[in-house]
């Protein structure tokens, strides 16, 4: 287990977002340490993808506050999208725009010099293995490259932390392994990752995981120590006793 | 400065997906065609081509000589000779014939006894204007044929006394419709590309889930929404060009004033209209329904600007809420430039009024975007 | 039959839960109805006018007097030349010149003839020749310019002066409103623009993401599905259709002079016609851009080819028979015929049988483009 002497790159205090009557995010507080792998999980309507709107700066908190790359979000929104990456479960690459293309736009959005993304575009797309798919538009790709390509998008510009929404969503299992050997070689270069999803083979791979049930976070720890506390074999049983609890669905 | 570092990077990328779209290149080709080569033969208010039918209640050798030198008329075809009021009129509601022209028995009769005869000319007025012009047209050919028949006699009725009144047309000598609607065409032209596309533009990309992507972004929305703005622009102005050489090749028209004025007129125009395309594709949540906001905007901004029927024709009120109107300062000007050859001082009042409007959109677009 | 309903009410509650897009559905008739009615218009109306008397003539301020008096005509300034008469017109604040020749008054007087010339912004062709048309007119009623002298003169000669005076009848539209000519038309425009592109966008909605394939994939027949799909907009049409003729009835005033339900069955013809255009544009298109761009080249036409505001016989002939192929222009002479004419259905029939023959070769060009993608 990391030491608590690591400096977190994010923290959530008591955040809360309301929409009209319904809490869709209940005063929820956690930290997620540097270079850490950190599963963020719960049930569909939890509250998850709100909780990360907020984070990311695309949503303002109703109460609470929540700090990103050292950057409180509802203040300035702006100077932590500079810090972060993001990979929405559509994986909202330009479809109608090549690989190389996609990833010149966004290098360019986040101050790159032209050189510079050149550069990165080749080293990337040979670690992927993509050397040919350069010119290749984005929509003849397969959903499995799409996926790699969206990923390494968002870690283009050296984030410090990369947000990833359910990124797996509908691959093989053998796709969903080659992802998060991606992921690793992003954590290892030192990226704070932030991964929701539903696969709880997936949260196995986590460093911590965080279970949200109701718009709150009803446990928070190692893998290891979930399935101690909860009595479960796998994070599968651990999920299951929490998620019955839930009263909305 | 990190937002023009990015603009550049934004700019390239609307341009990309512009061009690279399977249809729009091909609209842009051949739109104009249409629109300024196609659309002046036929939005053609000229009178023109005109049935007729005849009642020959007379059966004279003057009645017929009546008949003979009306279909012979340019404007006029001779339908059919009807052998009653009944039949006249089934050919008229049939849509077969405009005018009915009736000549009473006695016609030969009175104009060789006291020179005065009297015929019947009824015309379907359901088009005010067809209806007005084609039983004038009819009229003029009744005095011409009494003129004939003086003439004959050995008067000297063609030079008629009293004032000698002549007609000369200016900036537009032969009265040439096709001169008339081009300019405004081309301001149609415009509003249909660069002032719907923009309407669609950011909407696409909420229902692609690419904005969000755009917006998890330090990018700011004035390199945004300005980079969606220019590649409009570009392609107005080359659409205008593309047009003009057309219509040049073509008709042989070309502006009587300055191409230079047109496009001082153009470049504030095409902001209006596509900052206020994409102010509507902020505010929409799907394409279908920007789509029709636009198309509901775009039709008012056609019917009331002048393009079709003159703004002066309009009620006061319509003529004041048409001031609100972008299409129509474009549309006066560029009539004033390609006609009358008008020069700056006479379009400044347009030049003004497109330019504040544009400012005013393009804030308003740049407002009106969403971050979060 | 019950599931065709419940796909029936899903689509019904889909859009009618777009509570904007169905509100400009709704409100977009009205506007039309009401701008062509009282705004859209030909009518000359106030002709600014300016006299050019070079050797300030006698006659000048009984012209003056008399142009005034005319609803028609103001008169704004009287200039000594032309071409100062000819900048007020570049510069738009003049629409035509009175130019008397040197010396008018004593001319007509000595000699009993003299010309004036009108000298007319021709830029909009229909109103200049109307303008001089009716200046002309004003100016043979001037005794100025009968001169009694010149009368005599006339009178001397000795040949027989023939006159052939026509009795002019406007029919149907004595008053030559133009909305009697613009409403069939717009009626023609607002339909073919809610059921072809409307219809067209949603259908492609639905494919562009990817709910089509569900929809699809149900045991439902692929007919029924997009059968389901045209229902709302068969409704808003019908109700727009109802709309606009009780307003151009109650509040325009104008005729409906034959029979309202040939009127309805005509018009229930067109929007078939339209709703099929929809579909066919649905199967060809892949994107809602593509389905837009593809539905206004369908809407440009029948702004132009209806013969809502260009008469078809002015046409060259080519593009003649090309409008026939526009769907609204059969919409909108039958309905003119119907409404405005009165006609017997008899007269209509031929409209009604182009509009069936283009509806059957409509159905079945989508019904093999449909079977087509689905193989």
């Amino acid at each position: 287990m990391p030491s608590h002497n690591n400096e977190a790159v994010i923290l959530a205090e008591r955040l809360t977002k309301r929409f009209g009557d319904f809490t869709a995010v209940d005063g929820i507080s956690f930290a997620v340490r540097r270079g850490e792998i950190f599963g963020f999980l719960g049930a569909n309507g939890a509250g998850k993808t709100t909780a990360m709107k907020i984070l990311c700066g695309l949503s303002a908190p109703t109460s609470g506050r929540a700090e990103v790359a050292g950057f409180d979000v509802a203040a300035h929104p702006d100077d932590v999208k500079r810090h972060i990456g993001y990979m929405s479960q559509r994986f909202a690459l330009y479809n109608d725009l090549t690989v190389g293309e996609n990833l010149r736009l966004f290098g360019g959005i986040y101050g790159m010099a032209t050189g510079d993304i050149e550069q990165k575009t080749r080293t990337l797309l040979a670690q992927l293995g993509f050397e040919n798919e350069r010119r290749t538009i984005v929509e003849r790709l397969p959903l499995g490259w799409k996926q790699k390509l969206a990923f390494s998008l968002s870690i283009f510009h050296e984030p410090e932390i990369v947000f990833l929404d359910e990124p797996t969503g509908g691959v093989d299992p053998v796709t969903r392994r080659r992802f998060w050997e991606l992921i690793y070689q992003a954590a290892d270069r030192g990226i704070t990752v932030f991964v929701t999803t539903h696969y709880m083979d997936e949260a196995e791979y986590c460093n911590r995981v965080s279970i949200m049930v109701d718009g709150q976070i009803r446990a928070l720890d190692t893998p290891a120590a979930l399935r101690r506390q909860f009595g479960g074999a796998s994070m599968y049983d651990v999920f299951h006793a929490l998620a019955r609890t839930a009263k909305r669905s | 400065m990190p937002g023009l570092h990015a603009f550049r990077f934004l700019l390239e990328k609307e341009f990309r997906q512009m061009m690279r779209n399977r249809l729009l290149p091909r609209v842009f080709i051949i739109l104009p065609i249409v629109l300024t080569l196609v659309v002046p033969l036929v939005a053609t208010q000229e009178i023109s081509n005109l049935n007729f039918c005849v009642i020959d209640n007379d059966r004279s050798a003057l009645s017929r000589r009546l008949i003979e030198k009306t279909a012979a008329a340019d404007c006029f075809h001779l339908a059919a000779l009807a052998a009653d009021d009944d039949e006249a009129m089934a050919m008229i509601e049939a849509g077969r014939a405009d005018v009915i022209l009736e000549i009473p028995r006695g016609f030969a009769k009175g104009l060789q006894r006291n020179a005065q005869a009297n015929i019947c000319v009824r015309g379907n007025a359901v088009n005010g204007i067809k209806g007005t012009l084609g039983t004038n047209y009819l009229t003029q050919i009744a005095m011409a044929f009494a003129e004939e028949l003086t003439a004959e006699s050995g008067g000297t009725a063609t030079q008629q006394p009293g004032a000698s009144i002549n007609e000369r047309y200016l900036f537009n000598a032969t009265l040439d419709y096709k001169r008339y609607m081009i300019p405004a065409l081309i301001g149609m032209l415009l509003i249909l590309t660069v002032g719907f596309l923009p309407a669609l533009n950011i909407v696409l990309e909420k229902e692609h889930g690419t904005i969000e992507q755009m917006n998890v972004t330090p990018v700011g929305k004035y390199p945004l929404i300005f980079a969606k703005l220019l590649p409009y622009w570009t392609v107005g102005i080359a659409l205008i060009f593309y047009s003009l050489v057309l219509v040049r090749l073509v008709y042989g028209f070309a502006p009587a004033g300055s191409v230079w004025h047109l496009l001082l007129i153009a470049v504030p125009f095409i902001a209006v209209m596509s900052a206020g395309g994409l102010i509507v594709s902020n505010y929409s949540d799907t394409t279908r329904q920007a789509a029709l906001t636009m198309f509901f905007f775009l039709v008012i901004f056609i019917l009331m600007s002048g393009l079709l029927t003159p703004v002066r024709s309009m009620p006061e009120w319509a003529q004041a809420l048409s001031l609100a109107n972008p299409l129509r300062y474009f549309v006066e000007a560029a009539r004033m430039i390609f006609l009358k050859g008008s020069r700056l001082a006479d379009l400044l009042p347009h030049f003004a009024a497109l330019l504040a409007a544009g400012c005013l959109l393009g804030l308003w677009a740049v407002g009106s975007y969403r971050k979060r | 039959m019950h599931t065709f309903l419940s796909f029936v009410k899903k689509e019904f509650l889909q859009i009618f839960r777009d509570s904007r897009t169905v509100l400009i559905l709704l409100v977009m008739p009205i506007v039309l109805i009401v701008l062509f009615g009282y705004a859209v218009t030909t009518e000359v109306r106030g002709t600014v006018l300016v006299i050019v008397d070079e050797g300030g003539d006698a006659c000048v301020p009984r012209w003056q007097e008399a142009f005034n008096a005319n609803r028609y005509f103001t008169v704004v300034k009287i200039t000594h030349t032309a071409v100062e008469a000819e900048e007020m017109m570049r510069s738009g604040k003049a629409d035509m010149a009175i130019v008397l020749e040197n010396g008018f008054s004593d001319r007509l007087r000595r000699c009993g003839g003299a010309t004036v010339q009108l000298l007319a912004d021709g830029s909009e062709p229909n109103q200049a020749s109307v303008r001089t048309a009716y200046a002309a007119t004003l100016i043979k009623s001037l005794p100025a310019s009968t001169d009694a002298a010149a009368m005599q003169a006339a009178a001397a000669t000795p040949a027989q002066r023939y006159a052939v005076t026509p009795c002019v009848r406007l029919l149907y539209n004595p008053a030559q409103k133009s909305e009697y000519n613009f409403v069939p038309g717009v009626m023609g425009l607002i339909l073919m623009l809610i059921c072809a592109m409307m219809t067209s966008i949603s259908i492609v909605r639905e494919k562009e993401l990817g709910t089509m394939e569900v929809l699809l994939a149900s045991p439902v027949p692929p007919a029924a599905i997009v059968g389901a799909k045209l229902m709302p907009y068969l409704l808003i049409s019908i109700i727009n259709l109802l709309t606009v003729l009780s307003l151009s009835t109650f509040l325009l005033g104008l005729p409906m002079a034959g029979s309202p339900a040939v009127l309805l069955g005509i018009s229930l013809l067109y929007i078939f016609v339209c709703l099929l255009l929809g579909l066919l544009v649905s199967t060809v298109a892949a994107t809602q851009l593509a389905a837009m761009l593809i539905s206004l080249l369908l809407i440009v036409p029948s702004i132009y080819f209806s013969g809502l505001a260009f008469p078809i016989e002015s046409m060259p002939t080519v593009l003649q028979y090309i409008s026939g192929i526009v769907p609204a222009r059969w919409f909108v002479e039958a309905a003119r015929k119907l409404m405005i004419q009165g006609v017997a259905p008899g007269f209509v029939v031929r409209e009604a049988l182009i509009l069936a023959l283009m509806a059957a070769v409509l159905l079945a060009l989508s019904l093999v483009k449909f079977k087509r993608r689905l193989e």
